[in-house]
């Protein structure tokens, strides 16, 4: 299958087999497509097992930071009588990344058998999925998902006649990047702000409700049926040579290729096989020019540099960048390098919780001084003082926001410093209006 | 509703009979009463297109927390409105992804075919109100939209016309 | 003590600190300042100013030192280039909406934003005149204050106090980015009993008191630490004082009576210590039943006379806001008689602070009502005014009388000795009137609900021919018997009223202190 466009042969279609199937989406579809086994089997096992297993399987983190899942799940507390939760963020609002909202429009049930283990696994009795309050189809399909999961004893008291409970509560966000962050989502959930939370205490020690919680991202959990039911060793096998990058990714692939959508690779393949094969390369016949490969907080790469990159976690490290969500947006010559770290900037003043100086201010205040240069109005002086405002925006903030907004500006002008260069020297038309930043 | 005469705000709860059940309901799922917050937000909104400073004090009341707390929370999500919208309330995704594949034109459509005019006005028949939104999710079918809860894919400027007609 | 320790060098300096310590309470032990705005002891750390930030060997980013706890061995440097760079940047953030009002703002002068960026800012801005600075008008936040949102640093220790101390979150962050403000709901107030102190926690001039809105540069305030005299608690407090006369009243810290609060009842209940209808000169009833001004020798000759000739039963009316010292020596007074002594007692209602437990706004509006048990004084108010219609000899210790209770000392006609500090019509039943000094006017002691006595210093020159009520109670006992000293000094005051009472033997005002002592467990005996 596939959504939009058929699967690509080089594709390795595990979570995205069922995409564009409707009949998956339903209960029925999905027990006939093998779904909720490895619920079953999982229910069975010694929770330390499941734990094991996913461990060995190699599983990361696909939320951006790439944390082994297993080595996750095991530090929660074992048998200390307090409550305890899963979280499974589905706040996919990383610019670039669109992988989470297929998961779940097409196999809704994919998503809880995952939550299901997961909880199950830490002994938690309650899993939140937190999803984007933008998404309201996924919120749709998965609200009708889970309340045929109760019907058919999936889920509930006695979840698969196991005699352990396992519930699942949907919760609606109600529109805030931050909510992607870990202990930002837990804050938004207990009806606070989202803000994020200083760490130490981890989730695992003090997250929702100040119990012992684990945040996973959706398509970490909903590999994990998948491991359960091949088991680790085929998992693990899914890599084409870095034994620390295994199973598949989900690529989500926007701007100009000519077939965006989301692809599923196994772990190691060349970025260059991902653009110019599988999504069929450049739109237009127009050139590569650079690529931002792992949702936009992560640093550009050039045409050169993504063209040699390889595409899983250590492979884009490698290349100057980070695998991050696996959002990768494609630009091509005709892009305007400076307008783009310009929008990226403003993407993320709007989303700053205002909770952290540099972070408040300094997001503000390099948008305006890159709308200021798109306006005509540049300085020379404007590099030096973009970069030292990156510095101090960079590894000062409880979250990541901050340095996400210092790090297009920091490579893009490592990288482009050409194209601020005509803005800056008059060469070139402004593109905007100086005025509102 | 609530209606505005003199000044005066007239205000009929929200939550009473079935929302304020629905609501109670929900308690179960959550160790706090505040984490329904979020939720019963949604519920007034869903009831009346906005969330006001009157709606603010009941949603505190019924869950024991102060309207200023809420009101803290009510202003950090972009998704509650503060102030009445247009009977469409059209998100437009202009994030980078989007915008290099001509978000900013299809905006500049919407603008224009709904006689808005401007971002967060509201047209003069009271029908739509459009405004920028950062990255809606769904970038590899730029430009999406969302419609009030409806979410359109792959919107262009020259299928903006078509996809108003719906809504008139 | 069997609490672990841990070493840390900071800035060279080595400490031992119990383990947990932060590492901004272990530099205070050190005797370093670590520049912080959001952090301040009496509330939950949220590490979101970031000016904190220090370096510690090993650690590969800058630490929050407010919320990182120290480890042993650990190597901290405060003023190392990587975290004064980071301030420096960190300032420059925080400044660049500001107005730098600071000609017309009343934080000058104790402003954590100005120190900080005099002390290590950058001398010049970079944002401006490029961008414009955002402005948004002054908001009226409740009856004494004001919220210029202008020169906000969002730190958040209001929303904070109110939210975890006061336990009642009438403040939010509202809006996100740097659009964001500190704001309240459109129906509520900011008129909790203790939201003052928001504007004491303010570290800049963001949050300000109307009651002492332009009223002063900081630095042309004397400062003297007191004690609230607004209610048995007992709050420390500094008293602020601009060309004599008090201005405002601010929490001084002690961690075992009031934190660093106080709360809105005592802080702006002041005005009375500057009043200008003041008993300026001792006034003396003559033969014909006049009084007239006289000489202090005149008037204490004639109290003591009056003494001397009485017998039966002696009643003082006394005001709670007497010192220990006062109310001790004026009790010698009568000890040769039968005595009814009594404090006068206004009562309102209780306020705590919710989220510090034993801190309240006391019903009881008096600061030494337990000084004066202590002493052989009762709250039986109405019994003692009853009993000085008949009374041989009445002392009236500075009480605020009623009419109905003045009509009462109609009966005791002459025969009344009048301490006083204000202006009153019944004086001219009294025999003598001598004029005192008020608490902002007289060092001395007072003994709160939970038995710690504190002392309070004098603040504020005496009108004219005032004098403390113990010097006068101390000339006249010196000139009844041939051994008696009169006290040259609160200190010999306390001293003579403390050998008689058990659980104040053995304290002096020196051992006393800033902070004052529990009498409990013996605490005065042993000190």
């Amino acid at each position: 299958m596939g959504y939009p466009h058929p699967s690509h042969p080089r594709e390795t279609v595990v979570l995205s087999r069922y995409f564009g199937d409707p009949e998956a989406r339903t209960y029925d579809g999905w027990v006939k497509r093998g779904g909720y086994e490895a619920l079953r089997k999982a229910l069975g096992m010694d929770r330390s097992a499941i734990i094991e297993e996913v461990k060995a399987s190699g599983l990361r983190g696909r939320g951006g930071a790439g944390f082994p899942t297993g080595l996750k799940w095991s530090f929660m507390p074992k048998d200390d009588g307090k409550p305890h939760f899963l979280v499974c963020n589905a706040d996919e609002s990383e610019p670039g990344t669109f992988k989470d909202r297929e998961i779940m429009r097409w196999t809704p049930h994919a998503l809880i058998e995952g939550c299901a283990i997961g909880a199950y696994a830490i002994q938690a009795e309650r899993c939140y999925i937190y999803i984007r309050g933008e998404f309201t189809e996924p919120w749709a399909v998965m609200s009708r998902a889970v309340e045929e999961a109760y019907a058919q004893g999936i889920l509930g008291g006695n979840a698969c006649g196991s005699g352990r409970r396992v519930d699942i509560t949907l919760h609606r966000g109600a529109g805030a990047y931050i909510c992607g962050e870990e202990t930002a989502m837990l804050n938004s959930l207990e009806g606070k702000r989202g803000n994020p939370r200083v760490k130490p205490p981890f989730p695992a020690q003090a997250g929702a409700f100040g119990l012992p919680t684990t945040v996973n991202n959706v398509e970490t959990l909903a590999a994990v049926p998948h491991i359960l039911n091949r088991g680790a060793q085929w998992y693990k096998g899914l890599c084409l040579g870095n034994p620390k990058s295994t199973g598949t990714k989900l690529m989500s692939v926007c701007g100009h290729v000519q077939r965006p959508g989301n692809y599923e690779i196994t772990m190691g393949t060349p970025m260059k096989d991902l653009i110019y094969d599988m999504c069929g390369g450049m739109r237009d016949g127009r050139k590569l020019k650079a690529v931002i490969p792992g949702g936009s907080s992560v640093p550009i790469l050039t045409a050169e540099e993504a063209e040699a990159c390889v595409t899983d976690y250590e492979g884009v490290v490698e290349a100057g960048s980070m695998l991050g969500s696996g959002g990768m947006i494609v630009m091509d010559d005709t892009t305007d390098m400076v307008y783009q770290i310009w929008r990226l900037a403003r993407f993320y003043a709007h989303e700053s919780c205002a909770q952290c100086t540099q972070c408040r201010e300094g997001t503000g205040w390099t948008t305006r001084i890159l709308g200021r240069i798109l306006a005509g109005e540049g300085k020379q002086s404007d590099y030096e003082l973009l970069l030292d405002l990156s510095k101090n925006m960079t590894g000062t903030t409880i979250c990541v926001l901050s340095d996400s907004c210092a790090v297009p500006i920091v490579s893009g002008i490592q990288k482009f410093r050409s194209e601020f260069e005509a803005y800056i020297r008059r060469e070139r038309e402004p593109a905007l209006a100086l005025g509102p930043a | 509703m609530s209606v505005t005469v003199h000044g005066e705000e007239a205000y009929e709860p929200v939550f009473t009979g079935e929302t304020l059940a629905a609501l109670e309901r929900k308690y179960a799922e959550y160790p706090t009463k505040q984490a329904l917050l979020l939720p019963a937000l949604w519920m007034v909104q869903e009831k009346r297109g906005w969330i006001s400073e009157k709606a603010i004090g009941e949603v505190a009341q019924v869950l024991g927390l102060t309207p200023a707390l809420v009101k803290g929370v009510v202003t950090f999500y972009t998704m509650y409105h503060t102030h009445p919208v247009g009977k469409y309330f059209i998100q437009v995704c202009t994030t980078s992804p989007c915008g290099l594949c001509g978000a900013e034109e299809t905006l500049k459509a919407l603008l224009l075919h709904t006689g808005c005019g401007e971002l967060g006005a509201t047209s003069p028949d009271g029908r739509f109100t459009v405004i920028e939104v950062e990255c809606l999710g769904a970038c590899g079918f730029a430009t999406p939209v969302m419609v009030n809860d409806e979410f359109i894919e792959s919107v262009a400027p020259e299928t903006v016309p078509a996809l108003l007609e719906r809504y008139r | 003590m069997s609490q672990e320790m841990v070493t840390v060098t900071i800035d060279g300096i080595a400490v031992s600190v119990p383990k947990g310590t932060t590492i901004i309470e272990a530099a205070k032990q050190a005797g370093v300042l670590v520049p912080h705005y959001c952090y301040h002891p009496s509330l939950p750390a949220p590490a979101v100013c970031r000016m904190c930030l220090v370096e510690v060997e090993k650690a590969p980013k800058l630490m929050p030192a407010c919320v990182t706890t120290v480890a042993d061995g650990q190597v901290v440097h405060v003023q190392s280039e990587r975290a004064l760079e980071q301030r420096k940047g960190v300032l420059e953030f925080l400044l660049i909406n500001h107005p730098l009002d600071c000609p017309i703002c009343d934080q000058s002068g104790e402003c954590e934003l100005q120190d900080y960026t005099f002390q290590e800012g950058r001398a010049a801005t970079r944002y401006t005149p490029d961008f414009a600075k955002r402005y948004n008008p002054v908001e009226d936040f409740g009856p004494d204050i004001l919220y210029v949102p202008n020169r906000c640093i969002l730190c958040t220790r209001c929303v904070r106090f109110m939210s975890d101390v006061a336990q009642e979150a009438t403040l939010n962050v509202s809006e996100r980015g740097d659009r964001a403000f500190i704001g309240i709901a459109e129906a509520e107030r900011l008129d909790h009993p203790w939201s003052g102190n928001v504007v004491d926690l303010c570290p800049v001039g963001s949050l300000l008191s109307k009651d002492f809105l332009h009223k002063a540069r900081v630095w042309d305030l004397d400062k003297t630490g007191s004690i609230c005299p607004g209610c048995t608690q007992g709050c420390n407090i500094t008293i602020d004082m601009r060309d004599e006369a008090v201005v405002r009243l601010k929490p001084r810290p002690n961690m075992d009576v009031n934190r660093h609060f106080m709360c809105d009842h005592g802080r702006l209940d002041y005005r009375w210590m500057n009043r200008g209808d003041r008993v300026e000169a001792p006034l003396v009833r003559n033969g014909a039943g006049a009084t007239a001004a006289a000489d202090w020798d005149h008037a204490l000759d004639a109290a003591g006379a009056l003494l001397q000739q009485a017998g039966g039963r002696a009643v003082i009316l006394a005001s709670g806001r007497a010192s220990l010292e006062s109310l001790g020596l004026v009790r010698k007074l009568v000890s040769s008689f039968d005595v009814t002594a009594a404090v006068k007692v206004p009562l309102g209602d209780e306020a705590p602070l919710a989220g510090i437990p034993g801190l309240a706004l006391r019903r009881e509006r008096v600061p030494n009502l337990d000084g004066a048990r202590l002493l052989g004084y009762t709250a039986e108010w109405d019994a003692a005014v009853e009993a000085a219609r008949t009374a041989a000899v009445v002392v009236v210790l500075d009480a605020d009388l009623s009419a109905g209770e003045a009509n009462a000392l109609s009966a005791a006609t002459g025969k009344v000795i009048a301490f006083s500090t204000l202006i009153a019509d019944w004086h001219e039943q009294a025999a003598v009137v001598l004029p005192v000094t008020t608490m902002v006017e007289e060092t001395g002691v007072y003994i709160n609900r939970d038995q710690r006595a504190q002392r309070f210093q004098q603040a504020k020159a005496p009108p004219a021919m005032a004098r403390p009520a113990w010097w006068a109670a101390g000339e006249i006992l010196a000139g009844q018997g041939p051994d008696a000293d009169a006290p040259a000094s609160a200190a010999e005051a306390f001293a003579m009223v403390a050998r008689d009472v058990a659980s104040l033997d053995g304290l002096t005002h020196d051992a006393l202190g800033w902070s004052g002592r529990s009498l409990k467990n013996g605490a005065g005996v042993h000190a």
